[in-house]
């Protein structure tokens, strides 16, 4: 156990480093802070592999399985016996492997961003929100306490806004910043609701006892009375629909996904970092945090399960209308995010059906490699173009050799064609749908086609077709930008051979998966099927693109218009809640509260105007005053007396 | 011994206090009106005078608030005249009508 000391300095390195830059980069470290911020994150990703290494080796089970385990506790608000918040690191392997991908991850960013953004006027500032966001990140999953993870889960949502709004000069970026944050916020009070309504009826915050006691069958039980009912759930079945809720919100989640193309507005490194590998994770990081609960209620379960395999069909379907590349991988991760709840959503507990928990967390691995390698790859085509728009793309290939490469793994790995990264987890996240719920498995299958077509639709459109004119010969990055591509290209073709099924399970039990042939066939040949399609519309210029959206008409306008959902979130807002709540309470706060605070200082200044006159500065005037004054007490006290 | 009834030395506080009284009223000059003050505060010292001689005569009460009163009263002279001289400089005037500028 003390050998895990060490890990207290994995978050608070990057904290260090926040800190740093935020007070001292801009006069003390300049151009250095880059430096300073990537050589912290550095230690920090050295360190939580040495903390996985230890905590995976194989000593580190006891009885076949890996047990969480629970350091440097301290309780830091006590409510009443019982029932704290503390402030501690547990260990387990979600929690582990989590704190890997985002170290890891973040380091890549960190080293990429030094080419990206160098020159960039608020330099130091960029490194010092990088940093706040891996601190807040990496605390996040290593929370022990359902409300420690809350503080977290609200720093990562401030760092995010505060990264998408980071060209603050730009309308567009402050109006994503907001949406972000205020839709995740709206999502995230269901997640403090659900907190609050878990802890009261179970009388615990610690995420390890709050399981015990949902999980362990004669206490769930009385729980689930004690709790009571209600609109025909159980209030505990509420709470945890609540926390899914929040987590919908920070994953993009249908219908809360609005923000997350939005928030491309940031700079691309970031949303590689933050809105494509770690923070819209989040979401599914916190229903497998609190799997073994879910689990034990199947309808909310398999309403995460519809929630994402929905997602993932929609935001693929958005995403093969769309023309900013951004907007497209953005678009895609909500899809893969779906995929990895839809996973969830399919899975059981025991041994081999808890496989979709093991898919889910093995997507979540190697998406974070290969999606975060395509959006750098993005940043590093966006660097070269100068702009996000398709139709500004064209014949890169030659121009960006390497980008290209990476590009093409990362479109490989996410398409799911062996041996990627994408095609070992996704064949398990089919896997575990086509065992338990064939409409979600039909859902998934065509969503993995449609993943498929739209992104070789990206690469053949940026990569091939003809080359567009530009001005200037520009060259492709530099060193430090293709360091983390190459790197995260070797990773997103490796991940996948990670035995991740004996290490990350949902009981701790290690089982074996192989993919299994004769079921690949069919995902595999789908994945071709789309690559192709797209090979025949995009590779050389065509009309077939435009004859098949003209002869789609309005169902095309309607998708590449996003289903008008920005149009429907507008019309609530704008229409039905700020006329029918905001115009009221706003008459309500003109007329009645200022109108008493008016009043108030109306009929005090009448009353002054009338008896100022009293005191005129006549000496003798006074005396009378006095005088009188003294004449009435007297006369009280002597007809007092007598009466 | 034919002693002096309690009635009559009240009469006179009492005459004394209200004379004092119109001249605190009517007078204009400030001096006179510092001396109609002097006039009341008498009349307060003849009546513990008189109280305590007719019904405590054993004891000394009234006799010690007299001479605090004389005290009070000396400092309060110096002072009230101190301001007249001070409000002379300033208006170049000793007529309380003229110094009615501390008003709203």
């Amino acid at each position: 156990m003390g050998s895990y000391s060490f890990i207290a300095w994995i978050p608070l390195l990057p904290l260090a480093g926040f800190v740093l830059l935020g007070l001292f980069g801009k006069k003390y470290f300049g151009k250095f802070s880059g430096f300073l911020g990537s050589v912290l994150l550095l230690s920090t990703t050295v360190l939580s592999i040495i903390a996985a290494s230890h905590y995976f080796a194989p000593g580190g089970k006891t009885i076949g399985e890996y047990h969480p385990v629970t350091l440097l506790k301290m309780t830091w608000l006590p409510f009443s016996p019982g029932m704290s918040i503390d402030m501690g690191l547990l260990l387990d392997p979600i929690s582990v492997m989590m704190m890997v991908v985002i170290s890891f991850v973040s380091l890549m960013v960190h080293l990429f961003s030094l080419g990206y953004m160098k020159g960039e006027r608020r330099f130091s500032t960029y490194y010092a929100f990088l940093s706040l966001f891996t601190f807040s990140m990496i605390g996040l999953v290593l929370s022990a306490n359902l409300f420690q993870l809350y503080i977290f889960w609200e720093l990562v949502g401030i760092s995010s806004y505060l990264l998408i709004g980071f060209y603050y000069d730009r309308p567009e970026a402050v109006k994503a910043a907001k949406k972000a944050f205020i839709v995740t916020r709206f999502a995230d009070m269901g997640f403090l609701i659900g907190i609050l309504v878990l802890a009261f009826y179970t009388g615990t915050l610690d995420i390890g006892e709050l399981i015990s006691k949902l999980t362990s069958g004669q206490s769930s039980q009385f729980v689930h009375q004690a709790a009571g009912s209600f609109l025909g759930l159980t209030v505990v079945s509420w709470g945890l629909l609540l926390v899914f809720v929040g987590g919908a919100g920070k994953s993009a989640m249908f219908p809360l996904h609005i923000w997350l193309p939005d928030a491309m507005e940031g700079p691309t490194p970031v949303s590689a970092l933050i809105h494509a590998a770690t923070m819209v994770v989040a979401g599914v990081y916190l229903v497998a945090r609190l799997f073994p609960v879910y689990v034990e209620d199947h309808l909310i379960l398999q309403i995460v399960g519809y929630v994402g395999a929905f997602s993932a069909l929609l935001a693929a379907i958005i995403a093969c209308t769309q023309t900013d590349i951004k907007r497209i991988l953005a678009y895609s991760t909500i899809s893969q995010i779906g995929f990895m709840m839809l996973a969830l959503g399919v899975s059981g507990y025991r041994g081999e059906d808890g496989l979709g928990f093991t898919a889910s967390m093995f997507h979540l691995f190697t998406h974070a490699f290969f999606k975060s390698l395509l959006f750098l790859g993005a940043g590093a085509i966006i660097h070269f173009v100068h702009s996000n728009e398709l139709r500004d793309m064209g014949g890169l290939r030659r121009q960006m050799p390497v980008t290209h490469v990476c590009f093409l793994i990362g479109c490989l790995a996410i398409a799911g064609i062996p041996p990627f990264a994408g095609f070992f987890s996704k064949e398990e996240i089919l896997l575990s749908a086509y065992r338990s719920d064939l409409w979600i498995y039909g859902i998934a299958l065509f969503t993995s086609l449609l993943t498929a077509f739209y992104m070789f639709r990206l690469y053949f459109s940026v990569f091939h077709r003809r080359p567009v004119a530009r001005e200037g010969n520009g060259h492709e990055v530099t060193g430090s930008m293709k360091f983390p591509l190459v790197t995260l290209a070797i990773c997103s073709c490796l991940a996948g051979l990670i035995h991740f099924s004996s290490l990350v399970t949902a009981d701790g039990h290690a089982f074996s998966s192989a993919p299994e042939l004769a079921f690949s066939i069919l995902p595999v040949g789908l994945s071709l099927t789309g690559i192709l399609l797209a090979f025949l519309m995009y590779r050389k210029e065509n009309t077939l693109p435009a004859k098949i959206s003209g002869s789609l008409g309005s169902v095309y306008r309607v998708v590449s218009r996003k289903f008008y959902f920005d149009e429907l979130y507008l019309f609530i807002t704008k229409k039905i809640i700020f006329n029918l709540v905001g115009r009221p309470a706003a008459w309500v706060d003109r007329n009645i509260v200022d109108g008493a605070v008016n009043g108030t200082a109306l009929v005090t200044g009448k009353i002054s105007e009338g008896i100022k006159g009293w005191q005129s500065g006549k000496l003798q005037q006074y005396a009378m005053y006095f005088f009188a004054g003294i004449l009435g007490l007297v006369l009280l006290f002597v007809f007092w007396r007598k009466g | 011994m034919n002693q002096i009834p309690l009635s009559h030395i009240l009469l006179l506080s009492t005459a004394l206090f209200f004379i004092g009284m119109y001249g605190l009223f009517t007078r204009r000059n400030m001096i006179t009106i510092l001396m109609a003050i002097e006039l009341i505060l008498n009349s307060v010292n003849i009546n513990f005078i008189a109280f305590n001689k007719y019904l405590y005569p054993g004891q000394l009460g009234g006799v010690f608030f007299t001479i605090f009163i004389i005290t009070i009263a000396a400092a309060e002279a110096a002072l009230a005249i101190a301001i007249i001289i001070n409000l002379y400089r300033s208006h170049h005037s000793i007529d309380v009508e003229q110094a009615e500028d501390m008003k709203f």
